[in-house]
């Protein structure tokens, strides 16, 4: 550390997992995520809180954990990407994104799964404008939209909410 | 991990958060959100020594009305938008649904952006259309400022060294009141290219009794459109007197050309928001349920 800073002390419930570490103020909260936690899912895309692609969920809100200091999600329980699939059973977002194949290259693909879960949550059975306004800070560089539009449509149809009993 | 080192002061209530900021001095900020500060932090375009933390302060989070929409400066934009009580006033929840994209809506809060006071922030010319005053708190105690005394220039407010918001309160407007904010982005995440909001009161379905039209992002600090109130206070609404008001609206914005638009182009961008938002507003005064969307391109 080139500075003498006092270490803050947080602990966080990760995909229903308690984690306590000491992290320097200035750790953003993707990098403790996938730095200290592992949980390389998250990816940091353009790490200026524009393309979605770290949007992870605390206290069951969508964020940018690139534009999170770590110490603001302590005492917070937290869903990442890995905390979607249950007993070898992908998550009905992750089931309709493969299906649909709402990906292209995959980078944003953890992003838009959360952006996802989040936007069933709220709008279980999202219109056309929903869905854009919920996917609105997630940005596919492969512009690969239209399979999302319908993997989304489809997870709709699942049932896809994080809290739809899966 | 790019922003500077800086030591971490998690404040338990507002009082012992301004005192801390005051014993820590100029080096120090005050962390709300975060959704300006952190990105600014990482490019090191800012780089406090201390931050003070407000975020786990309790009771600063709320939207209460009772003569006047009363929100907390920690509200987040995402509860204003989902708030019943802010609907009172709908270009309230025009703005806030409105604001960036899903995620910075979560943590971005009404009282760090105006205290912000981006030239490109979505709430300034909402808050000045509808004469919302900001509660302070500080190291000489309670204040409050007309939020028209509040924005200074770009960056720059009217608050004192270790004060802080505490509160936006927003009178309730008038019967028949009707109101609209639009802003024209080129996609969500990214500051809008113009923006315009319009708060009017009619005296009957056609007539307009008094209004306010304020441009933002076009300048420093939002700008009032005078001469475009003139053309609606006390007349009759007609389809050339709101062709007059985008006229006005082009006439006085003064745009600069950047990334985000040639100058005339957001002149012309302006003057369509402007006319989209006086008609939404006076159908909205007139009873009518009309969503108002921001437009992207």
């Amino acid at each position: 550390m080139p500075e003498d800073v006092a270490l803050v002390r947080i602990s966080v419930k990760v995909n229903g997992k308690q984690y306590a570490r000491e992290v320097e103020p200035r750790m953003l909260l993707v990098q403790f995520i996938r730095e200290e936690l592992n949980l390389t899912g998250t990816h940091i895309g353009c790490d200026t809180s524009y393309c979605g692609a770290c949007t992870v969920l605390v206290n069951g809100k969508s964020v940018k954990s690139c534009t999170l200091f770590a110490f603001q999600a302590d005492g917070a329980e937290m869903l990442t990407v890995e905390g979607l699939a249950k007993d070898g059973q992908l998550h009905p977002v992750q089931q309709a994104f493969s299906e649909c194949h709402g990906f292209q290259c995959g980078y944003c693909t953890p992003g838009f799964l959360m952006s996802t879960v989040q936007l069933l949550e709220e709008h279980p059975h999202p219109t056309e404008w929903d869905i854009r306004k919920g996917i609105a800070g997630n940005t596919c560089r492969c512009t690969g939209y239209q399979n999302i539009f319908k993997a989304i449509h489809a997870a709709a149809a699942a049932g896809g909410g994080a809290d739809s009993g899966h | 991990m790019y922003p500077r080192p800086f030591t971490y002061h998690r404040a338990k209530s507002y009082p012992e958060a301004i005192s801390l900021l005051s014993e820590l001095g100029e080096d120090a900020k005050f962390l709300a959100g975060g959704q300006s500060l952190i990105p600014l932090m990482k490019l090191r375009l800012s780089a406090p020594r201390h931050l003070v933390d407000l975020n786990f302060i309790p009771e600063t989070s709320y939207t209460w009305s009772n003569g006047e929409v009363r929100i907390g400066a920690m509200t987040r934009h995402a509860e204003i938008a989902a708030s019943a009580e802010a609907a009172r006033i709908p270009i309230l929840r025009d703005c806030a649904a409105g604001i960036a994209d899903p995620q910075v809506r979560h943590m971005g809060t009404i009282g760090g952006s105006i205290a912000e006071a981006d030239p490109t922030g979505d709430w300034a010319p909402v808050l000045l259309a509808t004469s919302a005053t900001v509660k302070t708190l500080g190291p000489s105690g309670e204040g409050s400022i007309d939020i028209a005394e509040f924005n200074l220039d770009a960056y720059t407010t009217a608050l004192q060294p270790a004060e802080l918001v505490t509160e936006i309160a927003i009178p309730l407007p008038a019967e028949r009141s009707g109101g609209a904010y639009i802003a024209l982005k080129r996609c969500a995440p990214v500051y809008a290219s113009a923006s315009v909001a319009v708060q009017l009161t009619l005296h009957d379905d056609h007539t307009c009794r008094d209004v306010r039209v304020y441009l933002g992002v076009l300048g420093l600090t939002a700008t009032r459109v005078t001469a475009a109130e003139e053309l609606l206070r006390t007349k009759p609404i007609t389809a050339d007197s709101i062709e007059k008001v985008r006229e006005a609206v082009m006439e006085i914005a003064e745009p600069n050309s950047d990334m985000r638009g040639s100058s005339e182009y957001k002149r012309q961008a302006a003057g369509a928001l402007a006319k989209l938002a006086v008609e939404i507003a006076v159908k909205r005064a007139r009873g009518e349920h009309v969503e108002a969307m921001h437009l992207y391109a």
